[in-house]
């Protein structure tokens, strides 16, 4: 147990792996970008504008603008997840680019900080187009200097997910378990952190249970942004998200490193 | 430790779970040196180098590269080397030189410094026609030679090669031993892996045969094969109630002999007179020639098939 929480030994090298990632999405930036961004859009608009056709208001905002927040987080989310559990996943075990990388002077910290700095950087990629296409549709009604910290909650985000996605990875013996995943980690998180529906007609074990979810602190910190009603006490979501994340890193980077190192 | 030693291996143990791979060896490499690492598949080499590279955690024992513990300055350590893995793990992502450009970014190399080094090795390996082309429209030889340029890219004090030509055809073997050669006038230490026999002759001034985690023999090949087989081999296919018989007749001589299946193997330092009287008694059916390494091999790690 204590192994899992040992001190990682991580570098700025993990910068150079970054690189590497960086180098290769170039040649495959458009198709991820629809991937990732498809989805979300299709939320937006189509639940949006299809339920919210039939409620004249929640919260006081059109269907679509209470939606909107969570699905710049949703996008973010999922980005960093697909990066670190498929893409990791094969450049660990298929492709052995992991292996390549190591025996230079890179720690396997660096490889799995570097790959987690990646998906975070795909999810500011996604995050912000997302956010795009938000301001397009006048969606965005808090002044525009939120942009600044609803970017970094992006990118926190993304290093969240990213890290836990890289656990994901340690522990799945093949592509298949990262279905599991997606079900039973991410979904229920999708339904559950208030991204569609206030969660306050829940009962309230469920309430508790959806606040053990970071994205529902994304979320709710998205919103207050977006919204424009923002108070000081939803920056206490930043130390909750940016602590979880940290903790994700030690672990993932402690388990990679069993994994590979034997 | 002198230092002019560039790896030193003090009594190292590795064990995964309950099996040994690496059983208590000892051994180093001084600078300039073409080191090969013998042995049947399962012998511990792979796992050898894997340690030298900070890839495996050591169970027991030290090992250094270039005087420095490489379970404490792995970093360091790594910096030193260059890698060819047994198994090919180019970045598919990339071009050619795109991975030798990458590949020098690990080891902090600049950006001109990377594309003059990526070139002239790219050159140096007859792949410069190739250079943009993607990892999958390459065939396994140029990926091997990609490997070794890639392994070279940081200027390493050591080149650590795992099996270098496995699966490689005729002419490219020779090439890769000609560039080895090359590399080793240039005063690079050499470490390699292998199971051809003929390799390690060609190429290294000194080898360790390993079974079973254990290093049985070690020094020079040539000297080696000379003290403990002869100068020479006479292959005689025959059978083995007629062995006996022709032992008695051939006492006078003074040679070794073992038999494997259908055939007596009689080393000696001198055949010449041996073969004479074994034509000249009709024993016509046989082989007479020089001893190589891979009689030595099979002589220490037996000549049963190693599963």
């Amino acid at each position: 147990m204590k192994s899992i929480f040992k001190k990682p030994d991580i570098s700025l090298r993990a910068y150079r792996v970054w690189q590497r990632n960086k180098d290769s999405y170039k040649r495959f930036y458009r198709a991820n970008l629809i991937g990732a961004l498809g989805e979300p859009i299709m939320y937006l608009f189509g639940m949006g504008l299809g339920i919210g056709g039939y409620l004249s208001s929640l919260e006081g905002m059109p269907y679509i603008q209470f939606i909107a927040p969570g699905l710049i987080m949703v996008t973010a989310m999922y980005s960093a997840s697909f990066e670190c559990t498929f893409g990791s996943y094969t450049r660990m075990t298929g492709q052995k680019t992991y292996h390549g990388i190591i025996a230079t002077p890179l720690s396997i910290g660096d490889v799995v900080m570097g790959d987690i700095l990646w998906g975070a950087t795909k999810s500011l990629i996604s995050g912000s187009i997302m956010l795009i296409v938000i301001l397009t549709a006048n969606l965005m009604k808090g002044p525009l200097i939120y942009i600044i910290p609803l970017l970094v909650l992006v990118f926190i985000v993304g290093l969240l997910f990213s890290s836990m996605a890289m656990i994901a990875t340690a522990l799945s013996p093949s592509y298949d378990f990262f279905s599991y995943y997606f079900t039973l980690a991410l979904t229920p998180m999708f339904f559950l952190a208030g991204i569609f529906f206030p969660l306050a007609k829940f009962p309230l074990f469920i309430q508790a249970l959806a606040y053990l979810f970071p994205l529902t602190h994304a979320v709710n910190m998205s919103r207050s942004f977006v919204t424009g009603n923002f108070s000081f006490l939803n920056l206490l979501g930043f130390p909750i998200l940016l602590g979880l994340t940290i903790i994700f890193i030690i672990v993932a980077v402690n388990l990679i490193e069993k994994k590979i190192i034997q | 430790m002198s230092k002019d030693k560039m790896i030193t291996a003090k009594n190292i143990k590795k064990r995964y779970g309950k099996t040994i791979a690496v059983n208590g060896i000892s051994f180093s490499i001084s600078k300039g040196e073409c080191y090969g690492l013998l042995g049947p598949n399962g012998a511990g080499k792979t796992t050898t180098i894997k340690i030298i590279n900070c890839l495996s955690p050591i169970s027991s024992g030290e090992m250094y590269v270039c005087g420095m513990d490489v379970e404490i300055f792995p970093r360091k350590a790594k910096a030193l080397m260059g890698v060819v893995p047994q198994d090919e793990n180019l970045d598919p992502d990339l071009t050619v030189v795109k991975n030798l450009l990458v590949y020098a970014r690990y080891f902090e190399i600049s950006k001109k410094e990377a594309r003059n080094r990526a070139e002239e090795l790219l050159k140096f390996l007859n792949l410069y026609e190739k250079k943009d082309s993607l990892i999958k429209e390459l065939s396994g030889g140029m990926k091997k030679r990609l490997l070794i340029a890639r392994a070279l890219i940081n200027k390493p004090e050591i080149l650590i090669l795992d099996e270098p030509t496995t699966g490689l055809d005729p002419q490219l073997r020779h090439m890769i031993w000609q560039r080895l050669r090359l590399l080793k006038k240039n005063g690079i230490t050499i470490l390699m892996t292998t199971h051809y026999m003929e390799e390690a002759s060609q190429l290294c001034n000194q080898i360790a045969i390993m079974d079973k985690g254990k290093i049985l023999i070690e020094g020079n090949p040539l000297k080696l094969v000379e003290k403990q087989i002869g100068k020479e081999v006479i292959e005689l296919r025959i059978d083995r109630d007629k062995e006996a018989e022709l032992l008695i007749i051939l006492n006078d001589f003074d040679f070794a002999h073992e038999r494997v299946g259908d055939t007596l193997y009689l080393f000696s330092r001198d055949g010449q007179d041996l073969v004479k009287f074994l034509i000249s008694h009709d024993y016509s059916h046989l082989l007479h020639r020089p001893s190589t390494l891979e009689d030595l091999f099979l002589k220490l790690t037996g000549r049963g098939l190693k599963e």
